[in-house]
């Protein structure tokens, strides 16, 4: 087992390791900042976390590169070539100084990324000193399959909602509850997500920065129908935002401290055509999304084709399924999918349009 | 031999199966006609019965409790003739043995179909993925799919598999004729089948399989219909194989080493399952009691993970994650210790640093036990846990770190040997280091408030588990696949099976951590329209990894049928379990040798690691005999 003799040249070729290393670290860090890694961002919170992320791509390219640098150069200077069949290296078996040197450097940096990271976790978690008016609660329940969002409307009144309605550039503290199992309540527009756990209160804070609508996402896996378990949320000048809470808590007939009933008046004379494939302004999902229908040309989903079990059924049967899902289930298809929540959502005229609609375009 | 119903075997197993299902019958309606209960058969009581009773009669059927029971009672044992050790044929392999290289065998290959019937799991996954919407399975069916796909990877592919491949090499290399406890070792491996089976039978329970992740949060799996039982109760067999097999593994590793073979001159690969086999036996207890608190909420109404009656659903996520964490490692430091013997041997160069390379392995399994609440940190647990959380996580990396240095520096100068055991090693150095980099990241509070649960935790997981830990089972199965077959392998489509794998497994990992970012939550059957183009690139390229195992499985079975003898130490390797024959003799050595140097003594002239009676490989031991450590076994 002989050494092999006359050693590569490697002084040099570290001296072009380091070059070539340097180069492939700055063009990864490069792709790594250029790509947009992000869904749009419409927070406050969501600057810091970003940038939190673009500095440990440029930490963490180097890395990468560097080890990867290592294994190509050894491959290549070092393989064993014809008629070194036999040979060994040199026997190395350590070097204090270089062994101190990758444990402590690395620690520093991992307890200076920590630091950093805390300092960034106190700024998206801090109500912001300067906020412009009152901070605005918001309840938020999770319940399989949709989520409701209460607010203390004028009067003492309650307003519940499906739908996520928020006033720009005023901070938001979120009241986040389970109501059967753990969901998870995210807007990744805004960058902040926490479980909703039965039993305690959780929650975060944003200050919504951008107008428009962003998709509310449940997160954690709560059963059958977690991939559907959707909502929207829609960023509103404080003014509207103000009128909307308004509008609402007259309407809502709801006693203070009771369940308040959701609905928006405007789309009160919908037909049901379009409530059945397209769902309600305020969060009813639209139907057609797991039910087949010939005449709404919706195809099959997870729920009962409904061409086949309708027929036959009267209106209040109908208006029964939809308000308790759960009371009856077709042979063959899974409970607790369909959203338990109808009853809720849909205003009595968006409902009877529906069964109406049901009713006539499944009679014989 | 024949076959008797009264002897243990397959013939009595199968019977006393039958017994047990009676035994449920019989207990369950005792039981509730003593009650008063109404009705008196309840399929879900009886059904529950036979899940945690069935396997005992199987087991027992099968003869691997009839040393203990005769013991036991009194009666004479049947004096040990050693008919029940090493393989005949290959139906050897298919009863109870008390050879650990028979068990070795037996786990590798049945963890190995167990990842073959989970990668088919994922492939399913994928197809639904291919494209938004509904393609073929529902909603149900494919929360199953990923459950199980999950669980039988972890429960029943990467902790086994380690557990089997050491099970063969480890007593070879310290220079032992078997485990310490061979007969608890079979009931070990024999554990695997039956929690194996009963996570894929779960698909035929009433109200479908398992679908609440391998995670199997409360309240969701304390509300699920049965099939989530066949979890909670799986896992408590596999766990208890975990457990037996790391004791065996610590008292074999403590009180058997050769002579000579100081801790400080054992290979790098007992060391790393020493210290795997420390976490399991702290750790794995955690995971049943997470189950059994399980199984009492759904059987009997203990309410430990109601709200509405007192229980805290946050628990279970901390008694899951003090295990679940550590499990991590578990599923990595046996690999990292197959590196280390494969570099050295590969590159013809001592390990690099051995002594930091065994405490950073300590110093992992002692940080390890620290960093739980890091998967809890979006969970509303008590705030101020996350950051010491974060810190203790950020730091674990140093002792990895430590290990990827050591490893890239045994590279440098050395003689590198690029076959199909190295490339995986090399690619192992690599992608570990991107699943290390994105763990680092996730360990940052702020970043995984916004990515926990999305497709950037699938793409971490999988860096580490596929890019970390199967790449080490691949090169480790290909490394040591002479000396458990006496074969060699086919070298070209080894390499052909490594750049396949390669390839495919970044085409199919490296765009999840994007489309995590962007706001693809994990688990999900369907997703927004926006994720459409890369979840097709990612469903193509994962069918490509699925075909790359193909190859891997061809190679193995032609080449155990036939490939070309292997000799005794084909690497020419230094660490005792090449010093035999391969296979190596039923009783391992011919006589036990006496260890007289460091496993890696490459590039030392004349060096040697064990000599054998004194007419060794080498003329003259290049180090004093060490003092007395370990017992002889003789």
């Amino acid at each position: 087992m002989e050494q092999r003799r006359g050693g590569r040249n490697s002084r040099r070729m570290v001296v072009e390791m380091f070059v070539l290393g340097t180069i492939a670290s700055l063009i990864g860090i490069a792709i790594g900042l250029a790509i947009d890694w992000f869904p749009e961002a419409a927070s406050t919170q969501a600057g810091p976390i970003d940038t939190l992320w673009d500095v440990l791509v440029i930490v963490s390219v180097p890395i990468f590169v560097g080890v990867t640098i290592i294994v190509i150069y050894a491959a290549r200077l070092f393989r064993e070539r014809p008629g070194e069949e036999g040979l060994d290296g040199p026997p190395i078996h350590g070097n204090t100084k270089l062994e101190v040197i990758w444990t402590t450097i690395p620690a520093i940096l991992l307890l200076a990324l920590c630091t950093y990271a805390f300092v960034v976790l106190r700024d998206i978690e801090e109500a912001p000193a300067s906020a412009a008016g009152p901070e605005l609660r918001v309840a938020v329940r999770g319940e399989q399959f949709a989520w409701t969002y209460t607010y203390a409307g004028s009067d003492g009144k309650k307003v519940s909602t499906t739908r996520l309605f928020l006033p720009k550039g005023r901070s938001v503290d979120f009241d986040v509850t389970g109501k059967d199992v753990i969901h998870d309540f995210w807007v990744p527009a805004f960058r902040m997500k926490v479980d909703a756990v039965p039993g305690i209160t959780t929650g975060y804070r944003v200050t919504p920065t951008r107008l428009g609508t962003f998709p509310v996402v449940c997160a954690e896996l709560c059963g059958l129908g977690h991939a559907y378990m959707r909502s929207e949320a829609e960023v509103m000048e404080p003014a509207a935002f103000d009128a909307w809470l308004a509008k609402e808590s007259e309407e809502s007939n709801a006693p203070a401290g009771g369940e308040a009933e959701g609905g928006d008046g405007a789309t009160a004379s919908a037909d049901g055509k379009t409530i059945f494939t397209d769902g309600t302004d305020n969060g009813a999902l639209g139907c057609g999304s797991c039910h087949q229908l010939a005449d709404a040309g919706t195809a099959e989903g997870i729920g009962p084709n409904l061409d086949e079990v309708l027929p036959g059924q009267t209106a209040e049967e109908i208006e029964a399924s939809i308000v308790d899902p759960e009371a009856k289930i077709t042979p063959g298809k899974p409970a607790g999918v369909m959203p338990g929540n109808y009853g809720d959502v849909l205003s009595p005229a968006e409902l009877e349009a529906v069964v109406t609609y049901l009713s006539d375009s499944t009679k014989k | 031999m024949s076959i008797t119903p009264r002897q243990p075997g397959w013939t009595r197993a199968g019977i006393y199966c039958l017994y047990g299902v009676a035994f449920a019958f019989a207990l369950s309606i005792a039981t509730r006609a003593g009650l008063s209960y109404d009705p008196l058969v309840d399929g879900e009581s009886v059904l529950r019965i036979a899940l945690l009773g069935v396997p005992f009669f199987f087991l027992v059927g099968l003869g691997l409790f009839t040393y203990w029971f005769r013991w036991a009672a009194g009666a004479p044992t049947i004096p040990e003739d050693h008919s029940g050790h090493g393989a005949k044929s290959w139906k050897s392999y298919l009863y109870p043995n008390t050879d650990h290289k028979v068990i070795g065998i037996q786990y590798v290959v049945t963890s190995f179909f167990f990842m073959f019937v989970g990668g088919l799991m994922a492939m399913l996954i994928r197809a639904e993925l291919a494209a938004p919407g509904r393609q073929f399975v529902d909603a149900n069916t494919y929360n199953g799919l990923f459950s199980v796909h999950a669980s039988l990877l972890i429960f029943l592919f990467i902790i086994p598999v380690f557990a089997g491949l050491a099970n063969y090499v480890l007593p070879l290399m310290i220079g032992a004729p078997d485990m310490a406890f061979p007969r608890l070792n079979a009931l070990s491996f024999w554990l695997l089948p039956v929690a194996g089976t009963m996570m894929i039978a779960s698909f035929f329970a009433p109200g479908g399989s398992f679908a609440s992740g391998w995670t199997a949060y409360a309240p969701l799996s304390t509300s699920a219909p049965i099939g989530q039982e066949f979890f909670t109760i799986g896992v408590q067999f596999a766990g208890a194989s975990s457990i037996a097999t790391a004791l065996n593994f610590l008292v074999t590793i403590i009180t058997m080493r050769a002579p000579g073979m100081s801790f400080f001159r054992m290979p790098l690969l007992v060391w790393a399952n020493f210290s795997t086999s420390l976490l399991v036996v702290i750790a794995t207890p955690f995971v049943a009691a997470s189950q059994f608190f399980v199984l009492l909420d759904r059987s009997l109404g203990f309410n430990f993970f109601d709200a509405g009656q007192g229980g805290d659903v946050l628990m279970y996520q901390h008694v899951f994650w003090f295990y679940s964490h550590p499990a991590v490692y578990i599923m990595m430091l046996p690999g990292f210790g197959i590196v280390s013997e494969i570099l050295a041997v590969k590159s013809r160069k001592p390990v690099f640093g051995y002594r930091m390379m065994a405490f950073s392995l300590l110093a992992i399994v002692v940080l390890g036990f620290t960093v739980w609440a890091h998967h809890m940190f979006v969970s509303g647990m008590q705030s101020w846990i996350r950051v010491p959380m974060m810190v203790t996580t950020a730091i674990i990396a140093v002792p990895t770190g430590i290990k990827i240095f050591s490893w890239l520096a045994t590279m440098w100068h050395g003689v590198l040997k690029l076959d199909t055991p190295m490339l995986f090693t090399l690619g192992f150095l690599t992608m570990f280091v991107l699943g290390g980099i994105s763990g680092v990241m996730l360990a940052m509070i702020p970043l995984t408030i916004h990515v926990s649960d999305t497709y950037f935790i699938v793409a971490h997981i999988h860096y580490v588990l596929f890019g970390g830990s199967l790449f080490t089972i691949f090169a480790g199965v290909y490394f040591w696949f002479p000396k458990m077959t006496g074969r060699m392998y086919d070298e070209r489509l080894g390499k052909l099976h490594f750049w396949m794998t390669f390839i495919f497994f970044n085409a199919t990992f490296a765009p999840m951590h994007l489309i995590g970012v962007q706001g693809m939550p994990r688990r999900v059957a369907d997703y927004a329209e926006q994720f459409a183009t890369w979840n097709l690139v990612i469903s193509l390229a994962a069918f490509g990894t699925g075909i790359s195992t193909l190859i891997f499985a061809y190679n193995m079975i032609a080449s155990w049928r036939g490939g070309p003898r292997a000799t005794g130490n084909p690497w020419r390797s230094l660490t005792l379990e090449w010093q035999v024959t391969s296979p190596p003799p039923v009783f391992n050595f011919d006589e036990i040798p006496t260890v007289v140097g460091g496993p890696y003594e490459y590039g030392v002239p004349g060096a040697v690691h064990g000599v054998f009676g004194g007419s060794g490989t080498t003329a003259e031991p290049t180090q004093e005999p060490a003092e007395s450590a370990g017992t002889p076994s003789t």
